[in-house]
């Protein structure tokens, strides 16, 4: 294993437990897409570009943006 | 159950997990050290039998293309499943956000933001295009494609553009290119069919070797994934979008 690829897994470790750490839902979704690109890069280091290029706009962006919706919807109904 | 007791109870459980993990790791081939046979055989065989500079995709599009179809259709009835959900409830109203702070003048996109999510539009298409087109050669394809796609019309609704990018979403077309690229990989299939081989038998001679037709029907099929996951993905966000600006709670 390379120091670059040693590097991004203790990355992926530490933001994927500082996701499950974060109690307050829309730091932990602008948390969460850190750690989906930091899991692409994972991918990307490993040699496996389709599956980082997945990743990164599921994990990335695509995921982020339905839940943010979701939270934008659940907010007002709150007040 | 007290706290205490949660944690006596959990320990037992959690040592045993760990156990069976650093055993079942410690089975595992060294780092980077691949036993299996199928990943050489594929890399020896699959540039004659397809032609296909990524080898992923001939993998995901030929050796396993009907279990590809099968995610087609996961993703095809997730849309659906969606848009079933979203859809105006018989207590819902449609109508314009009530505004909740009023006398407060709500803030315009900043012209950075504006500038810079316009400029993206473009770029984003072309990019998209071009994972889409370059599946067979390069990595990416149908599905990685698609998403970059549909980020196109996600960039004029970040610019602020929201009336644009509800114009820019004619749902029956959507629904149609989305069914199009569903149905377009079944019917690949079934041509294989028709010339008496197996389903999803490549009939399409193939290109020379990397060029950008090479890999038989591979392009065709990214072609109908990529349709399909950009149409349903801007269906899915144009859906959610609707709920939280033109719909809402009970009457």
């Amino acid at each position: 294993m390379s120091v670059v690829q040693a590097a991004v897994s203790v990355a992926v470790a530490f933001l994927a437990v500082a996701v499950v750490r974060t109690r307050d839902p829309l730091p932990q979704l602008m948390l969460f897409s850190i750690f989906g690109t930091s899991l692409a890069l994972f991918f990307f280091v490993l040699q496996a570009p389709d599956v980082a290029l997945s990743e990164m706009v599921v994990g990335a962006v695509a995921y982020p943006i339905v839940v943010l919706v979701a939270l934008a919807k659940a907010k007002r109904r709150e007040r | 159950m007290t706290r205490r007791a949660r944690l006596w109870l959990f320990a037992p459980f959690a040592l045993g997990v760990a156990a069976l993990l650093v055993w079942g790791i410690r089975g595992l081939p060294p780092f980077g050290h691949y036993h299996g046979p199928y990943g050489f055989v594929l890399a020896r065989v699959e540039p004659h039998e397809r032609g296909a500079t990524n080898v992923v995709s001939a993998v995901v599009f030929d050796y396993r293309g009907f279990d590809t179809m099968g995610e087609e259709f996961i993703f095809f009835a997730s849309v659906i499943g969606v848009a079933m959900l979203l859809r105006a409830q018989r207590d819902e109203t449609e109508g314009s956000p009530e505004d909740r702070a009023e006398g407060r003048r709500l803030h315009a996109t900043a012209d950075a933001v504006r500038m810079a999510a316009l400029s993206m539009v473009i770029a984003l298409t072309v990019l998209g295009l071009y994972v889409v087109a370059h599946g067979q050669l390069t990595p990416g394809g149908g599905f990685q494609g698609g998403i970059v796609l549909a980020g196109a019309p996600l960039m004029i609704y970040l610019a602020g553009r929201v009336l644009v990018f509800e114009a820019l979403n004619p749902v029956p077309l959507l629904e149609g290119a989305k069914s199009t690229g569903a149905a377009g990989f079944v019917v690949m299939g079934f041509v294989g069919l028709f010339v008496g081989a197996a389903f999803l038998s490549n009939v399409i001679p193939l290109a020379p070797f990397g060029s950008i037709f090479s890999g038989g029907d591979i392009p065709i099929l990214n072609v109908a994934v990529g349709l399909e996951v950009a149409a349903g993905t801007v269906l899915v966000i144009h859906e959610y979008l609707e709920q939280t600006l033109v719909i809402r709670g009970s009457r």
